[in-house]
C-alpha cells in the first residue's frame, strides 16, 4: 500500500489498476457515428437546397438548426446519451453534441425550477464553448484585421 | 461522392477528438473547446473554407465550424465598420445555431421528464 500512496509516483503506480482503453475500437466507433451524423447533415443540406429557396451554400444554417432540433428531441427521449456512451467523441464533436449538452443540463436541473434550474444551468457546458469561441474569434479577428490594415 | 467525403472527413474529425479523449486524457469540455478554437484558428488563415468546399456537411456539422462561423461573421462586419465591426458581427452567422439550441433545449426541458 505504501508504494501506491506514494505521492511522487501516484499516477504511475495506479496505472496498472486502470481499465484498459481499447483505442482502436473507440476510434472506429467515433469515426462511424461521427461520419453518420455528418452524412445525415449532408442529406438534409441537399434536401434544403433541392426543395426550398436555399442554395447549396446558404443551406448550412437551416441544416444546423434541424440537426439541433433532432438532437434535442433525442436527448429528451434519453436516446442521445445512450449513443454518447457508445460513440464517445463521435457524438460529442458534431453540433448535435452542443445541443445535447444544453438540453441535458437543462433537463437535469428541471427540479430546481424554470428560472433557477433550467435557464441558469443551460450554459453549464455550452458556456465554455461560447466563451472560448467568442474570445478566440475576436483575438484572431483583431490580428487579421491589423495585419490587413498594415499591409494596406 | 459528396456523401462519401462528408462521411469520411466528418468521421476523421471525430477520430481526432476521440484520440484527445483517450490518449491525452482530456475532459470532453476541453476537447470541444479546443475544437472551437482550432476552427477559428484555421479560418484565420482561410483554410477552413477550403475544407468546407471539399467536404460539405463533413466540415460544417462538427463543432469546429462554430469557431469558423464566429470569426467569419466578425470579419464580414469588420470589413465594413473596422474594429468595432468585430464585436457587431461575431454572432451574425452562428445566430441560427445558438438560438435554435437554446429554444429547443428550453422547450424539451419543459416538456420531457429527466431520465435516469
Amino acid at each position: 500500500m505504501k508504494t501506491l500512496n506514494d505521492p511522487k509516483n501516484y499516477k504511475k503506480n495506479i496505472k496498472a489498476f486502470h481499465p484498459k482503453t481499447n483505442y482502436f475500437m473507440n476510434c472506429l466507433k467515433a469515426f462511424l457515428v461521427g461520419g453518420f451524423i455528418c452524412l445525415v447533415g449532408e442529406a438534409i443540406q441537399k434536401a434544403y437546397a433541392a426543395f426550398t429557396d436555399y442554395t447549396e451554400k446558404s443551406a448550412g444554417n437551416p441544416t444546423v438548426a434541424t440537426l439541433i432540433l433532432i438532437s434535442s428531441l433525442l436527448t429528451g427521449f434519453g436516446v442521445y446519451d445512450k449513443i454518447g456512451q457508445f460513440a464517445g467523441a463521435g457524438s460529442l464533436i458534431p453540433v448535435t453534441g452542443f445541443a445535447n449538452s444544453i438540453t441535458s443540463a437543462a433537463l437535469e436541473h428541471k427540479s430546481e425550477g424554470i428560472v433557477l434550474g433550467i435557464a441558469t444551468n443551460m450554459f453549464k457546458l455550452a458556456g465554455s464553448v461560447i466563451v472560448f469561441g467568442v474570445v478566440s474569434a475576436t483575438v484572431f479577428g483583431l490580428i487579421r484585421l491589423t495585419v490587413n490594415n498594415l499591409l494596406g | 461522392m459528396d456523401f462519401v467525403w462528408a462521411f469520411v472527413i466528418g468521421g476523421l474529425i471525430c477520430v481526432i477528438g476521440q484520440m484527445l479523449l483517450d490518449l491525452f486524457k482530456l475532459t470532453p469540455a476541453h476537447v470541444v473547446v479546443s475544437f472551437v478554437v482550432a476552427g477559428a484558428f484555421l479560418d484565420a488563415f482561410g483554410l477552413y473554407d477550403k475544407l468546407i468546399a471539399f467536404a460539405g456537411a463533413g466540415a460544417t456539422v462538427p463543432i469546429t465550424s462554430f469557431g469558423h462561423s464566429l470569426l467569419h461573421g466578425a470579419m464580414q462586419e469588420a470589413n465594413e465598420h473596422g474594429y468595432i465591426g468585430l464585436a457587431m458581427g461575431v454572432f451574425k452567422l452562428t445566430s441560427a445555431g445558438i438560438t435554435s439550441a437554446l429554444l429547443f433545449g428550453f422547450l424539451v426541458a419543459l416538456i420531457f421528464k429527466p431520465k435516469g
